[in-house]
């Protein structure tokens, strides 16, 4: 299925990605805050608490808290629980380190981009997202 | 992106397989980070020594196998294990042999075996201004703040790989103009009792982790006499509910002598000020409990200086403990409580020392449920998510009452 091109983000991590669109309505921190084995969010203060972001296209309005966030993210990727695509409000080099290790260490990190105001804005209603070539993304 | 002479032959290959990916990893962060070119940093606090999964151990073998060593002056973070009492951790054989193993690794490369989220208070003290690596929020925080080094939030992963460079992505608080205040926080308006009482400093820590996140602020109005423990809770509790890197505080810490400094002479874009109705719910919002019942007490987050120690025994004066109470700490204060005779009373009160890491990053406290009462800010916002308890946030002083007595005893003094 080709859904229609709607946006283009900056590509931080290539790939190509889908899944059901899970947009966190506050920042995280994954460590503390995603269980590594197997994705569910665990932060109890979280509004999404309870839910699994494993497979889906996560949209992340902001990361917050511990540096280890980066090993949660190689744990996810390696363990298959990691989302399908990664929106970001902002660039976060911490998350995005677990991908560039994961890489190192032979394995297919999510694409990550990043949305500018506008287009974290056009998440709002969808349900499904896809990244393809480029930095485009599909709802 | 600029490479140097050095950054080309560590990239090539020319100090070893393991120092190549090490830069490979760097290099494409500082891509990620919108870095133009690296810097010389003169020493690293390393966090990944944590066990999170098999991946990470694998990372770091793959770094020993490559022959890789540390470059600089490096300490280590938290382990997984309590390698001074390896009965206080409760990990399945795997585990616990996949912890192990990580550590071993970093002790492989060079690392010293300090095992502390403390370090600056285990001998690790950069000058001021001098570029440095360092992971573990808390440790950022301090270092940038009470020390006047210059780190970013360094992950799990980067931390080793700029400790086996040498090298730092130059973005960020590295930066002059990025550590400059931009928010001023003024506490003037809240009583002395207040800011006089130990449990206020995680409390506002909390406060502004939550409000500021990356933005820097400096704070207004701290007591002269603010020690480096109440400013290392302060920190640690704003590193774990903001994406805190540096706060100032005006006559305490070394980049904000005056206002007019910290603001480098321009005018703030808002001014915020404090009041004890701000505070109380920021502290409410600290516990996720109000029942009566606790189960275990812990505090050390992070990780109990001798001077906090000296503390819990005056206000256990003798008395025992009721409830399991863990203080975690580093093998630096450990040493020191041997010395000065503190341990054998410790111990006598019925407190459990936890040594090379602590309660909410490796299972240690009884069952996957219950109510935690702790001092610590950093507990407090972690201990729900990593060990399914509750969580009761209160000062040192209700946390022995409560311990001693068996069951809840709160002062709200003060904060009314």
């Amino acid at each position: 299925m080709k859904g229609e091109v709607l946006i283009r983000g900056q590509v931080l991590v290539e790939g190509r990605g889908s899944g059901p669109l899970l947009v966190l309505t506050a920042p995280i921190s994954f460590w503390g805050g995603v269980d590594p084995a197997s994705g569910r969010i665990i932060d109890v203060r979280h509004p999404e608490h309870g839910r699994s972001i494993g497979g889906m296209a996560l949209a992340l309005p902001g990361t917050i808290g511990s540096s280890s966030s980066a090993s949660v993210m190689l744990e996810l990727i390696a363990s298959g629980h990691a989302p399908a695509a990664l929106l970001l409000a902002e660039v976060d080099a911490i998350l995005l380190l677990g991908s560039i290790v994961a890489r190192e260490m032979s394995h297919t990190p999510p694409p990550a981009l990043r949305l500018d105001g506008a287009g974290f804005a056009s998440l709002s209603g969808q349900t499904h997202a896809t990244v393809g070539v480029d930095g485009q993304l599909s709802f | 992106m600029y490479l140097s002479n050095h950054d080309q032959s560590l990239l090539n290959g020319a100090h070893g397989d393991g120092a190549a990916m090490a830069a490979r990893i760097l290099v494409e962060s500082a891509k990620l980070l919108g870095a133009e070119r690296l810097i010389d940093v003169a020493s690293a606090h390393i966090d990944g020594c944590l066990y999170h999964g098999d991946s990470g151990v694998h990372f770091a073998e793959a770094l020993v196998s490559g022959k890789a060593r540390v470059s600089v002056d490096t300490t280590l973070n938290v382990g997984a294990l309590d390698l001074l009492n390896p009965r206080n951790v409760h990990l399945d054989d795997h585990r616990r042999d996949m912890a192990f193993r990580l550590m071993k690794a970093h002790e492989d490369m060079g690392c010293r075996s300090s095992w502390t989220c403390a370090p600056y208070q285990a001998g690790h003290r950069p000058a001021v201004g001098q570029n440095i690596a360092w992971g573990e929020s808390n440790a950022v925080v301090f270092a940038n703040s009470v020390l006047g080094a210059r780190t970013n939030r360094y992950g799990d992963f980067l931390d080793i790989c700029c400790a086996i460079t040498g090298r730092a992505p130059e973005t960020g608080l590295h930066l002059s103009d990025n550590r400059r205040a931009q928010i001023v926080v003024d506490i003037t308006g809240l009583s002395t009792e207040l800011l006089a009482t130990d449990a206020f400093y995680p409390v506002l820590g909390a406060w502004y982790g939550r409000t500021l996140g990356e933005a820097i602020g400096v704070i207004d109005g701290l007591p002269e006499n603010t020690g480096e423990d109440r400013l290392k809770a302060l920190g640690a509790a704003a590193a774990s509910s903001g994406a805190v890197g540096l706060f100032h505080a005006v006559g305490l810490t070394p980049e904000a002598p005056d206002l007019e400094t910290a603001l480098a002479g321009e005018k703030p874009i808002e001014t915020i000020r404090i009041t004890s109705e701000m505070m109380r719910a920021a502290r409410d919002r600290l516990s996720t409990t109000s029942s009566g019942k606790v189960d275990a007490i812990a505090v050390g987050s992070p990780h109990f200086s001798l001077e906090e120690f000296r503390a819990l025994v005056r206000a256990l004066a003798g008395r025992r403990s009721a409830l399991p109470f863990y203080a975690c700490t580093g093998r630096h204060a450990i040493e020191a409580l041997e010395r000065e005779g503190l341990r054998v009373p410790l111990e006598a009160s019925g407190i459990i020392l936890v040594a090379d890491t602590c309660v909410v990053v490796t299972p240690i406290l009884q069952g996957i449920d219950g109510v935690l009462m702790t001092n610590s800010g950093k507990f407090a916002h972690y201990a729900p998510g990593n060990t399914g308890y509750s969580v009761l946030y209160s000062s040192l002083t209700d946390c022995v009452e409560t311990a001693v007595a068996g069951r809840l005893i709160r002062d709200e003094e003060h904060w009314q």
